[in-house]
């Protein structure tokens, strides 16, 4: 069968399906939480490039080229806040992280 | 002497009292620093009135003599939409005559005064009040328009709750004069409706301005809107302007303050609540009528409730121990006679009736007072008797103010009862069969009341000492317990008062009923209330008037009534006691005043008070208090606690509601879109 | 079915299933671990998609850069392992059915909007040239996209600078100066006067002892 672009989106849309779970599920670890963050960027990705090869239009890879640029500065600077809450609160439980509760 | 009205004369008739009040009031009591003593006080205000006397009788002789009138605006207070607000005066025989009554009358009480207050800490004060109600009644009687009018109506009663309320450390003298004030303001209600309805059809509160559009106003109907009634608007505007006198001169069922407001000094007894503010609703109706001539239900609707009050008001005066309360209730009684002639559009006979009865009222009224003072002020007439011995000039003008009363020939009470009777049965009007018969039964009742009071008073048997008030027990070895006669200051306005009450009517009926006397203040339709056109064609002069009564029913009436209150406290003095046990259900109706102030104190009072609770706990507390004013903060509160679930503080559940308005918006836009 | 359609579902089962265990298993060094072996799979459908540059960055920069930095700080980060095995499965159902929901709705459009799409064009329909895929990058990127490339440049220098300014902590040894503090010293700062009696109460009177005791 043919692959055709619906099937790089459906790939695109339950990866980030997956990752939503994720991070709803993950009550517990706060890193896994970012770790499933990284896998929507991943899947938003994968849904540009395919665009952009089945549309010939390079702008697709281009705006891949950004995102990619981004996630990597917001992984480092997440994981830095990580780092401090672990310092402050030794735990990294998203449990026990409500202080703005209203 | 002749001369023309000048409105300064006027104005100093008005204001001379006012002045006298002022200084007496503020320079007399603690408000000014009391700089003027007890006698400073009472000559100034002395002074204020008996100015005003003799302008007001020159007045009177200038109107009757030289047919001078005065009509005219002295201040233009302010025009409001068309409609001028002034103060004015106008003068005719009319005015002028409740001017001298006024003044007259004033002027005995100021004098009498001196003598009864004279121990009474508040005397300044008092002169000071009696003062102010005499510029307020002037004011009310020279007045050219309604709103004039109305501000004396409106003063006078302010005038008389202060003196009603005079010793106001006594509760019942409070409740008193609450009560006269609340009562009148019923029927002050119903005296601006009718203010409001002739200002709203002429645009005018100018006498004169409204009484030439009386004749068109007599054909306009009244806008029932949901009646379907076909009334006139002149039997609308005069039942309301009734109201207002019912109020003012103590008509049933707004007669229950007057009884009450005898718990003021006697001196206001009988200047106010017998000779001059209960006058002022009779004065406005006679003033008023032109209006009044268009309006047979009207006229209808005021015989009957003037009959009612006169029979009615007699009978409960029959049981009455206090002597003050009988003579109150007599006053009710002959208002109610002045009422029904109102009533039979003999407004002559009644403004006639009014001043003779002002006279020999407020004689018999400071009669009582004196009387009160021999008696170290008990007033209860069981344990009085026999003073005629020891006060001999009260004695003898109180028995001519009670023959004047009930209507003894020659006397001036005769000469207006009996016209009152005489025009009622010539009235056409289907009331007048029964009032004919009430103002009858009425002069038996009156002449037995009278006299009752006149034998248990001044005859019979001294029962001084039987009295068991703890107050006079205990004073009774201190003083000489027998009554003395009253110092000259009160006995001087007693003999004073009864000269007119014998003679005045002799002399006055002819030119005051049947003479030009009030040919232009009063205005009769001959041809539907033929009244007084009857009347005067059975005139045959005073002295022929009264030589005919010796054969007329009212005549025997009185006798009867005399013969039979002689035998009952005289001669059977035990008989009274027996039928009062005879019959115990008709004396307790008639001594609970036909249980008529039960009626207002727990039905009308406590329904009020129950609907003023109602609205305040129901109405404001909970409904604006609780609901809207709590109600709002609390609805944010509690939509902000819902709210504030929201933030939990999880990331988590942030990210399950992106996701999920994430997934409304898909939904929206890709399915529900149109 | 040719070669590519078997790769890409080969790679995209894997991708699948390795994104499945990130979020599921307990140990947070597996996840990190399985995360890598998503984005090697993902970097194949890349290469499957002729983007050649962005699948290598993929592994070097992601991989070998920012899951690094995963690894180093979920080693340092002393993890709670028993914490984490309670409570997880209890909310998977509404997880679920969420993500069940969210997948089918981007499914059902994208399948509906792109099945019809026709065979991919190719960037290369120019006749004749065979220009790389880096090399369009880089013409792209050099002439239209300059003003965001410099701006990403800044970004990631913001990134650095925020993440020293963040977990910083002062060096202890530091004997820096600080002329505003100096100048802020009050008397009160460096000397307490204290007031003391000028003879001292003995604290206990001494007991004579009775020598004949």
């Amino acid at each position: 069968m043919n692959v055709t672009l619906g099937h790089y989106l459906t790939l695109g849309a339950v990866l980030f399906a997956l990752s939503v779970i994720g991070i709803f599920l993950n009550r517990k670890n706060l890193i896994v939480l970012l770790m499933a963050i990284e896998l929507m960027l991943l899947a938003v990705n994968t849904n540009f490039v395919a665009f952009s090869y089945y549309l010939g239009d390079m702008q697709g890879q281009i705006f891949v080229f950004f995102i990619l640029t981004v996630a990597a500065a917001e992984s480092a600077i997440g994981l830095a806040i990580l780092v401090l809450l672990f310092r402050n609160r030794s735990s990294v439980n998203v449990d026990e992280l409500h202080s703005l509760k209203g | 002497m002749s001369q023309t009205l000048h409105a300064s004369t006027l104005l100093t008739i008005a204001l001379a009292p006012l002045t006298g009040s002022v200084l007496a009031g503020i320079f007399g009591t603690r408000l000014g620093g009391e700089r003027l003593g007890r006698r400073g006080s009472h000559s100034l205000t002395i002074l204020g009135v008996l100015i005003s006397f003799v302008l007001s009788a020159q007045t009177l002789l200038s109107v009757v003599q030289d047919g001078s009138r005065f009509n005219e605006t002295l201040y233009t207070w302010m025009e409001v939409g068309g409609l001028t607000m002034e103060i004015g005066f106008m003068v005719d025989g009319l005015t002028a005559l409740m001017m001298c009554v006024v003044t007259f009358v004033s002027l005995m009480v100021h004098i009498y005064t001196m003598g009864y207050m004279a121990k009474d800490k508040g005397y300044n004060r008092f002169f000071a009040y009696i003062s102010l109600f005499t510029f307020s009644m002037l004011m009310l009687v020279m007045s050219n328009n309604l709103l004039q009018l109305f501000f004396g109506w409106e003063a006078v009663g302010l005038a008389s709750y202060l003196l009603i309320g005079f010793w106001s450390h006594k509760p019942s003298a409070v409740f008193a004069n609450m009560k006269a004030f609340l009562v009148n303001r019923v029927g002050d209600f119903g005296f601006i409706l009718g203010i409001g309805l002739i200002v709203a059809y002429t645009g005018s509160l100018n006498y004169n301005e409204v009484f030439a559009k009386a004749a068109a106003l007599g054909s306009i109907e009244f806008p029932w809107l949901m009646f379907g009634q076909d009334t006139l608007l002149v039997t609308v505007i005069c039942i309301c302007l009734f109201i207002g006198a019912m109020g003012k001169s103590a008509q049933f069922p707004l007669h229950v303050w007057l009884p009450d407001s005898m718990e003021g000094p006697t001196p206001i007894s009988a200047l106010i609540h017998a000779a001059t503010m209960v006058t002022a609703g009779i004065f406005m109706v006679a003033r008023m009528s032109p209006l009044f001539e268009l309006s047979d239900t009207a006229l209808n609707l005021v015989m009957v409730i003037g009959s009612i009050t006169a029979l009615f008001m007699g009978f409960v005066g029959m049981v009455q121990h206090d002597i003050k309360r009988v003579v109150a209730y007599s006053t009710l009684s002959q208002l109610g006679y002045m009422t029904v002639a109102l009533g039979a559009s003999a407004y002559s006979v009644a403004v006639f009736h009014l001043m003779t009865h002002a006279f020999f009222k407020a004689l018999l009224f400071l009669g009582a007072g004196s009387v009160i003072m021999g008696m170290h002020h008990n007033q209860d007439m069981r344990w009085m008797g026999g003073v005629r011995k020891h006060m001999p000039i009260t004695w003898i003008t109180s028995l001519f103010g009670s023959l004047a009363l009930i209507g003894t020939p020659f006397l001036s009470g005769f000469y207006s009862k009996d016209s009152i009777i005489e025009a009622v049965a010539s009235s056409h009007l289907p009331a007048a069969a029964w009032a004919h018969f009430a103002v009858l039964a009425g002069v038996f009742i009156t002449a037995f009341y009278s006299f009752r009071m006149y034998f248990l008073v001044f005859h019979g048997k001294e029962r001084f000492d039987q009295n068991p008030d703890h107050h006079y027990q205990a004073h009774r070895h201190d003083q000489h317990h027998a009554p003395q006669e009253s110092p000259w200051v009160v006995t001087m306005p007693l003999v004073l008062l009864a000269i007119p009450s014998v003679f005045i009517g002799y002399f006055t009926i002819e030119p005051m009923l049947f003479g030009d006397f009030f040919k232009d203040a009063i205005s009769v339709n001959t041809n539907l209330h033929p009244a007084m056109a009857e009347l005067h064609e059975s005139f045959h002069g005073a002295f022929a008037m009264a030589e005919h009564a010796l054969t007329s029913l009212p005549f025997w009436l009185a006798i009867s009534g005399v013969v039979l209150a002689f035998y009952m406290y005289m001669i059977n003095p035990d008989l009274p006691a027996a039928i009062q046990r005879l019959f115990q259900p008709l004396h307790n109706l008639l001594a609970n005043k036909y249980y008529l102030d039960a009626f207002n104190e727990h039905v009308l009072a406590r329904g009020t008070h129950m609907l003023a609770t109602a609205l305040w706990k129901g109405g404001d507390q909970r409904l604006i208090d609780g609901w809207v004013v709590n109600g709002s903060w609390q609805l944010v509160g509690r939509f902000s606690q819902f709210a504030r679930r929201l933030q939990t503080g999880f990331l988590y559940h942030y990210a399950l509601l992106m996701i999920l308005g994430m997934f409304g918006l898909i939904t929206w836009f890709v399915w529900l879109k149109p | 079915m040719d070669v590519k359609s078997a790769l890409f579902y080969v790679f995209a089962t894997v991708l699948l299933f390795a994104a499945l265990r990130v979020i599921t298993v307990r140990n947070p060094v597996h996840a990190a671990l399985f995360l890598i072996l998503a984005f090697f799979q993902a970097s194949g459908i890349w290469m499957l998609l002729k983007a050649e540059f962005l699948s290598i960055t993929l592994v070097l920069v992601y991989v070998g850069a920012v899951m690094v930095l995963f690894l180093f700080v979920v080693m340092m980060i002393d993890v709670n392992i028993e914490a984490l095995k309670k409570g997880f499965w209890s909310h998977f159902p509404l997880a679920a059915s969420i993500g069940a929901v969210l997948a089918l709705e981007l499914a059902s459009v994208l399948m509906g909007g792109f099945r019809s799409a026709p065979s991919p064009i190719e960037l290369s329909a120019a006749p004749g040239t065979q220009i790389s895929n880096t090399k369009d990058l880089g013409v792209a990127l050099y002439t239209h996209y300059l003003y965001p490339l410099e701006i990403a440049a800044v970004i990631l220098l913001v990134a650095i600078i925020a993440a020293i300014a963040l977990t910083m902590r002062e060096r202890k040894d530091n004997k820096l100066q600080d002329p505003a503090e100096q100048i802020r010293v009050k008397p009160s700062d460096r000397l307490r006067m204290v007031k003391v009696e000028a003879v001292q109460q003995p604290l206990m009177t001494p007991v004579v002892e009775d020598p004949k005791t």
